[in-house]
Order: C-alpha cells, then structure tokens, then sequence
C-alpha cells in the first residue's frame, strides 16, 4: 500500500462519548477507490469510527476526538474547517434506510438543492444518473412522484445510495447497509458496491463477514474500541496474524 | 368469571363511558339548536347574520350580530398574526435549538404560561395594556381590537408552541441524520425536513391555539371594549361574539327573542370553531409528510 493512495488517514485517534472512551489510538488509512470493510463485534466502535470520519458524531452532545483524521491531507477537525463542507464530500448510507418522506425525485434531489442545483435541468439529469448509479432507476423512473415509503426497504436501501450518491461524494461510508435487509436485496447492494467502487472510496461497515470477505480490498478488525489487526482482506481471511482475529472470523467469540 | 367475560364485560364498560360522553355533546347541541332557531321566527337568517345593528333591548329591536361576527373574526385573525409566527418559532428554538439549560427554563415556562386563567390576563390587559396603548396612541380607550388580540395571541402561543413542540419531537431523529450527512446545515435541515414532516402537527396545533381564540370569552369580554359596531380601525372596540353572549345572558329573559338571539349567536360560534376543526383536518391530511423507512 502506497501511503499517497490514502484519502483518509487516521493518526493515533481517541474518541470519547463524554467520560467513555470508545476508540483507543486509531491509525490506519484508507486507499482510494477500494473498498474497505471494518469489522468486528457490537460494541466494538465501528459505527463511532465510520461517524467520525464525516464528522457525525459532532451532532452528538459532550464527544471529544483527539488525535487527527487527514481528508487529502488536511485535518478535518482543524476548527477552520465547516463539517457541512466535509459531508458534502463524504456521504453516508445507514443501516436502517431512511429516506425523507417525501418523492423519489425529492429524495435523490435534496443533497444538491441544499447546495444551490436549482435548475431543473440539472436535477432531472442528476436524478437520472444517481438512480442509475444505484441501479434503481428501471424500477422507479415511471414513479419518481410516489412517496419514498411506498418502496420496499431494499429499493428503500438503494435510494438511499443514489441520494448520497447525488452529492458527488469522493467517500461513501456505509454502516450495514444490507443488515436489515433480504439475501436478494443484499446481493443487489454487494453488486452495487462493486460497480460503484471504480468511482468512489468505499468504507463499510459489516456484520457479516462474507460480505467483507466477498466486497471489501482491505479488512480492519476492531475490538473493544481498538484495531486489533488492518490487512488485506485475502491475507486477514486466510492468515490472521493475530489470535482474536482468527477467534472471531472462526465464529469463536462475537 | 371466565377470561372472555371478562373482555367483553371491559370492553362494553369502555363503550359505554364514550358513549356517554358523545351522547351528553350530542344533548348540548341539540339544545343549542333548539333553543337558538326560533329567533328565526322574527328574524330571517339573512338579517341576523348580515344585519348590522344588534340592538336587542331597543324598541323595536334590531337582531343584526354582523358587528359581532366580524369582532370575532378580527380579533382571532390579528392574534392568529401575532400568535402563529411566535408560537411556531418559538417551538421550533425550543425543541431544535436551545442549549439544554435553556431548554429547561424555557419548557416549563411556556407550560406555566399556557395554565395562566384567562380572567388573570383579561386584568392584564385591563390594567396594563389598556392604559399603555391610551396614553401612546393618543385612544378615546385602549379597550379595543388591538388589545383584545395581543392578549389572545398571549393566550394562543402556549397552546400552540407546546403541541407544535411536541409534533418536532416525534420527528425521527433517523430524517435529521440523513439530513445532516447530505451537507445540510441546521437551519435547511429544520426548514426542509423537520418542519415539513411536523406540518400535520403544527397545523393541529395553530387550529388549537386558533379555536380556544376565538372561543375564548373572558379576555373579550374584559378587553375588547364592547362596542357592537363594524370597527373601522384596529383601534376600534369591539364585541365579539362570546362576550355579547356572556354579557347579555343574565339580563335577557328565559324564552325571549334576545335570549333565542343569544342562542342562535352560539350557534353561529359553533359552525365556525366546527370550520377550524374540519380546515386543521384537511390541512393535516393534505401536507401530510410521515411514515419511516420500513425494514
Ligand atoms: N451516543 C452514544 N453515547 C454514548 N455511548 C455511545 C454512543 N454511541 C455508542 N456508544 C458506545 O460506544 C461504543 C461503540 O459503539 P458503536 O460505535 O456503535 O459500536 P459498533 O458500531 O461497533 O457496534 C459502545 O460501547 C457504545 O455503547
Ligand atoms: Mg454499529
């Protein structure tokens, strides 16, 4: 791995939710345009880490991060810096699909009204394109009207992604995408997150360790908020270095 | 007894206290209607409704309540002015804004506001305002449309901001995450998703505040000055409607015209408090904008 091809990195952080230290002295850094999966029992800080990589945990009350996470080499926490500015560049798929109650169109639409798209030129095509991107648009482009919550939770899912996806974002950070869904909407998304990995930094969260061994170039595994072992996914799958990370991908604790 | 009994014994109990109530409304109605109809027996619908002058106890009396209609309706139109921007507003920087000490100032603040007797801010405005809007504007009284609404609109914006609080409050925080993460700042998250996901709520809650307005009878009947003429400026006395019936019920005699007149007004009050039901209905039914992803 070649330290320029990092878009992220993350130097020596520790991040507390108040008094409760969630992560301990996090390094590591993340390759553009691969995918890369963290893994690791609840509890562990695997959302916490993916949050504070598109500053998310600012939104919660009495968080404290120390240490510094690098965006294309600059700090992210610098006070200078506006988290609106770093969301805008490093969108965010959660676990549960949540899409606005509002259209289709609306919802794919939001992120570049917010950011001053207001032709409607512009947002038809970028509409078209992000649910293209998320191959949703054979399936919604006669309903683009309807209410989003008329859609199943996979389409639901992969709305999601498009309105992310709407941004333009240079990072996409998915925190189990497909745990609430069915095995065939999960396959969609793990389709997806192969196609979409040309274009963009992937950071994925999961549970399930055949979708990190099946989706993701690099694999971390976390263990009470610290990385025990960041490989390639090949090499961590076959020949952990570490005991606890062979315990856990042999499905002997978690 | 048998647990199926037992069921049916408590459901039948609880169907019989709902029925009791919609039946003892029912009752108030229908007595509302027949003591209030035979006015039309003097007087044609057209002419009490539209008539301007409302002289019960001259000789010949006139049954006009136009001038009380449109004191009702403009007084709750200049609260609803005042009060629905404010009530809002201050939901809104109450549940989304405020810092967590302030927010518990100001929570139980506006609940304590909302528990003040109305007789208290009718003195309120008798007292205070009154004689302030006298003096300042120069006013033959300071008893007039303008005090009448403010202390309305006073009375309005805790009912309001605590329902609309409340409707914030069951936004799911999963639309504000979303939000957040697409690069919206605070304020576009709480114009384009919390607020428009409350509507329903908020519309609800300005209907509330907007109904207990223009049925509210003791702040009319002390600070409205009582004047039963179409007002021609905002600093005008008027008589709304609830006050003409509150200060005239004890003087009219059991059976007599003006007593059906007074009836027949309470009736006229009751379609239009049933129209602001049925529009804050509508409205919420119309921009509704909730539901949650489903799993
Ligand atoms: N908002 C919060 N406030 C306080 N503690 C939290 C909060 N969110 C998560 N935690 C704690 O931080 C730790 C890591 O949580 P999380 O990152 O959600 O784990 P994971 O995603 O790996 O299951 C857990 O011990 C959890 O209880
Ligand atoms: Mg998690």
């Amino acid at each position: 791995m070649k330290e320029s091809n990092h878009i992220i990195t993350t130097e020596n952080v520790n991040f507390y939710y108040g008094d409760f230290k969630a992560l301990q002295d996090i390094t590591m850094g993340f390759e553009k345009n691969r995918v890369t999966a963290l893994i690791g029992p609840s509890g562990c800080g695997k959302s916490t880490l993916l949050r504070l990589l598109n500053r998310m945990n600012d939104l919660i009350d009495g968080t404290r991060v120390e240490g510094k996470v690098l965006f294309e080499g600059a700090d992210i926490y610098d006070p200078r810096v506006d988290p609106v500015d770093i969301r805008r560049r490093i969108g965010m798929v959660f676990q549960k699909p949540n899409p606005f109650p509002k259209s289709i169109f609306k919802n794919v639409a939001y992120g570049p009204r917010v950011n001053g798209v207001c032709r409607k030129r512009d947002l038809d095509a970028l509409v078209e394109k992000s649910l293209l991107q998320a191959s949703l648009w054979n399936e919604v482009k006669d309903i683009l009207d309807r209410s989003a919550m008329t859609l199943s939770g996979g389409q639901q899912q992969r709305l999601c992604i498009a309105r992310a996806l709407a941004m333009k974002p240079d990072v996409l950070l998915m925190d189990e995408p497909t745990s609430a869904l069915d095995p065939v909407s999960t396959a969609k998304i793990e389709e997806l997150i192969e196609e979409l990995k040309k274009d963009y930094t992937i950071i994925i969260v999961t549970h399930n360790m055949q979708q990190a061994a099946r989706v993701s170039d690099c694999t971390g595994f976390f263990y009470l908020g610290r990385v025990i072992e960041y490989n390639r996914t090949d090499l961590l799958f076959t020949t952990p270095e570490k005991k606890q990370t062979e315990d856990y991908i042999t499905g002997r604790f978690g | 007894m048998t647990r199926t009994l037992k069921e049916l014994f408590i459901k039948n109990i609880l169907l019989l206290f709902a029925l009791v109530s919609v039946i003892i409304l029912g009752l108030i109605v229908l007595f509302l209607f027949l003591e209030g109809l035979p006015v039309f027996e003097v007087v044609s619908v057209a002419d009490f409704l539209f008539g301007l002058e409302w002289y019960p106890t001259y000789d010949p009396p006139d049954y006009g309540i136009w001038p009380l209609i449109v004191g009702s309706l403009v007084v709750t139109f200049f609260a609803a002015l005042l009060a629905i921007p404010l009530g809002v507003l201050s939901a809104v920087y109450i549940a989304e804004l405020a810092p967590g000490p302030v927010k518990e100032i100001f929570k139980p603040l506006v609940e304590l506001l909302a528990g003040l007797p109305s007789v208290v801010l009718g003195f309120f405005g008798m007292a205070v305002v009154a004689p302030l809007l006298q003096n300042t504007f120069n006013l033959p009284t300071g008893l007039n449309i303008v005090n009448a609404s403010l202390i309305l609109a006073f009375m309005a914006v805790p009912t309001i901001a605590s329902i609309t609080e409340d409707a914030l409050y069951s936004v799911p925080a999963e639309f504000k995450e979303a939000s957040y993460a697409l690069g919206a700042t605070k304020a576009e998250t709480i114009v384009n998703v919390v607020m428009p996901a409350a509507l329903s709520g908020i519309a609800t809650a300005v209907m509330l505040g907007m109904a207990r307005a223009i049925g509210e009878t003791m702040v009319v009947l002390m600070v409205a000055g009582g004047a039963a003429a179409v007002p021609e400026s905002i600093f005008d006395p008027v008589r709304p409607m609830p006050a003409s019936i509150a200060a005239e019920m004890g003087e009219a005699p059991v059976g007599s015209i003006h007593y059906h007149a007074l009836f027949a007004t309470g009736i006229v009050l009751f379609f239009m408090t049933l129209a602001f039901n049925l529009a804050a209905d509508y409205i919420s039914e119309r921009f509704r904008e909730t539901g949650s992803g489903t799993l």
